[in-house]
């Protein structure tokens, strides 16, 4: 495989990690938004591997383990036993109606590059166009969980964030030392946890994981 | 304009007349054979075309000229984009007349005509039709130019057959733009020519019918000329993106050698495209009218976001 092939391959994976998470963006059910997000993990992990063949780190080969072990199997599996546990079926309702959130989506990409363009001018690295898609994808998760009342789905939207922070290290630095990107995954870990046991707690207290009932907290005046 | 390329102009026109029924009738065949039903064979198309040229033609008392001259326009119309587009070689002198904007908007005029002859005898079905296809025309649309917009800016121009030149028989370069771009293409194909998750073509539901509703009032042969067309259109936008995204096979300029290896591929390329459809068609139900906005939302954008991944990855 020669460099340019692979960079080129590189962008591929970019293309579609952006992709994946529109598909999150617009995917109304529970199940499909797991099944994205494993696959946009899956993506990153590939993409991470080219980096790293193509840079030769091996350490770049580490995290993309690390990333298919937890962003690929794990974290969709705890997911989907939080899913089958609290029994959720019904379709997750949007804040925003879905082609609303697409063009707002599209035009979160747009400013993304806008904001990487100087940085991409100025580096000399092969990763450097893929930058504005890491930013865009964390814009994107973020966008998820502004428009989204479900907790689960919005947990989801955390979670491809994260992803898209971790593509902006691969792309802008190749990667992060190991013992934060160590750190970072000891952490989604633990959250994923934590999340679970949030829910247990909002489905039993509010009889429903829309987080818009949460409003029910506040005392009357 | 050599004798040769006439040749070839009237041979890729009589190939569309003769091959767009038998391409019909293809994936009629893999889907009776697919869900199980018992088939009328390629040749039925063809049948039905005779059958229906030598019946009468019955109009309503109230018809003006539209309704009498559109299936000729619509016919005429069809020809002239199987006249444009190069599926077979790349030396078309009436590839040079049209980009592929301009081919865009002679689909629209085929499309024009149908919903005025839809609304002209004042029924109910053929105006509700004619809605109807104008709507989803409107969405789909944006998506098949912003599609073609992203082609024409990675090879720098919108002339078919430069695309043909340069994505067939330049270097293989992996571009992320092509691929969102073939995405947004077989949606807005499925929309243009009705096939299942936007309209089936084989309904007979009043109430659910699109293009078939506008038609409704047609018989004898002017009916045998939209059918046809109808089929031709299919033919065309699969030939349309088998040229822009497939071109691998279609022969180089002056290259009469190629003709044959060309014929052989296209003929290859329709039949496992037919399959695809039929595996499309088959797969998806039949998706309720407001929430197309959404199938095409996503197709106009997948299409942008092939635009924008050519500026910010390639």
């Amino acid at each position: 495989m020669s460099m340019s092939f692979a960079a080129q391959v590189n962008s591929v994976m970019a293309a579609l990690i952006l992709l994946t998470s529109f598909g999150l963006l617009v995917q109304r059910r529970i199940l499909g938004l797991i099944h994205l997000f494993a696959w946009q993990g899956l993506f990153l992990c590939i993409s991470t591997a080219i980096v790293g063949y193509i840079t030769g780190m091996h350490h770049l080969f580490i995290s993309s383990l690390m990333t298919l072990s937890f962003k690929v199997i794990l974290l969709p599996y705890i997911l989907y036993i939080l899913v089958r546990k609290l029994d959720i079926r019904r379709e997750s309702e949007t804040l925003v109606n879905i082609p609303r959130t697409m063009m707002i989506g599209i035009a979160l990409v747009i400013f993304s590059y806008h904001l990487t363009a100087p940085v991409t001018q100025l580096s000399t690295m092969v990763t450097k166009s893929t930058l504005a898609v890491a930013l865009a994808t964390v814009m994107l998760g973020l966008l998820m969980m502004v428009t989204r009342r479900h907790a689960v789905t919005q947990i989801i939207g955390f979670l491809a964030m994260e992803n898209g922070l971790f593509f902006a290290a691969t792309s802008a630095t190749y990667g992060m030392p190991m013992v934060v990107e160590l750190g970072v995954a000891l952490d989604l870990l633990i959250a994923a946890f934590i999340f679970g046991i949030f829910f247990f707690h909002i489905s039993t207290t509010f009889d429903s994981l829309d987080v818009e009932q949460m409003a029910k907290l506040k005392e009357e005046d | 304009m050599t004798a040769y390329s006439i040749g070839i102009e009237i041979l890729q026109i009589l190939i569309l007349l003769l091959a767009a029924p038998a391409f019909t009738g293809w994936v009629r065949t893999v889907k009776c054979r697919m869900q199980g039903r018992t088939y009328a064979g390629i040749c039925q198309p063809y049948r039905n075309i005779v059958k229906l040229f030598a019946k009468e033609v019955i109009l309503a008392e109230n018809a003006s000229w539209i309704f009498r001259s559109t299936p000729y326009i619509v016919f005429g119309v069809t020809v002239l984009i199987g006249a444009i587009i190069p599926f077979i070689s790349v030396d078309l002198p009436f590839a040079a007349t049209a980009d592929v904007i301009a081919l865009v908007m002679l689909f629209a005029i085929i499309r024009f005509f149908t919903a005025l002859a839809g609304m002209d005898i004042g029924t109910a079905f053929g105006g509700m039709g004619s809605s109807r296809e104008m709507t989803i025309s409107s969405l789909a649309e944006p998506a098949m130019l912003m599609a073609v917009f992203t082609v024409s800016l990675a090879v720098n121009s919108t002339s078919l057959t430069h695309m043909v030149n340069v994505i067939g028989h330049g270097e293989f370069i992996l571009r992320p733009s092509l691929a969102f771009a073939v995405l947004a293409f077989i949606m807005v194909h499925l929309a243009e020519t009705g096939r299942v998750p936007v309209d089936n073509p084989a309904t007979h539901l009043e109430l659910t019918m699109v293009h078939e509703a506008m038609i409704l009032e047609y018989s004898g042969r002017h009916l045998a000329l939209i059918e046809w067309a109808g089929m031709m259109k299919l033919f065309l936008f699969s030939v349309l993106g088998l040229s822009i995204f497939c071109p691998w096979g279609i022969a180089a300029s002056g290259d009469p050698a190629g003709l044959f290896v060309a014929l052989l591929l296209l003929t290859l390329k329709l039949a496992v495209l037919g399959v695809v459809v039929v595996l499309i068609e088959t797969g998806l139900a039949k998706m309720r009218f407001f929430r197309l906005t959404e199938f095409l939302g996503v197709a106009f954008l997948l299409a942008t976001l092939g635009m924008l991944s050519f500026f910010i990855l390639e």
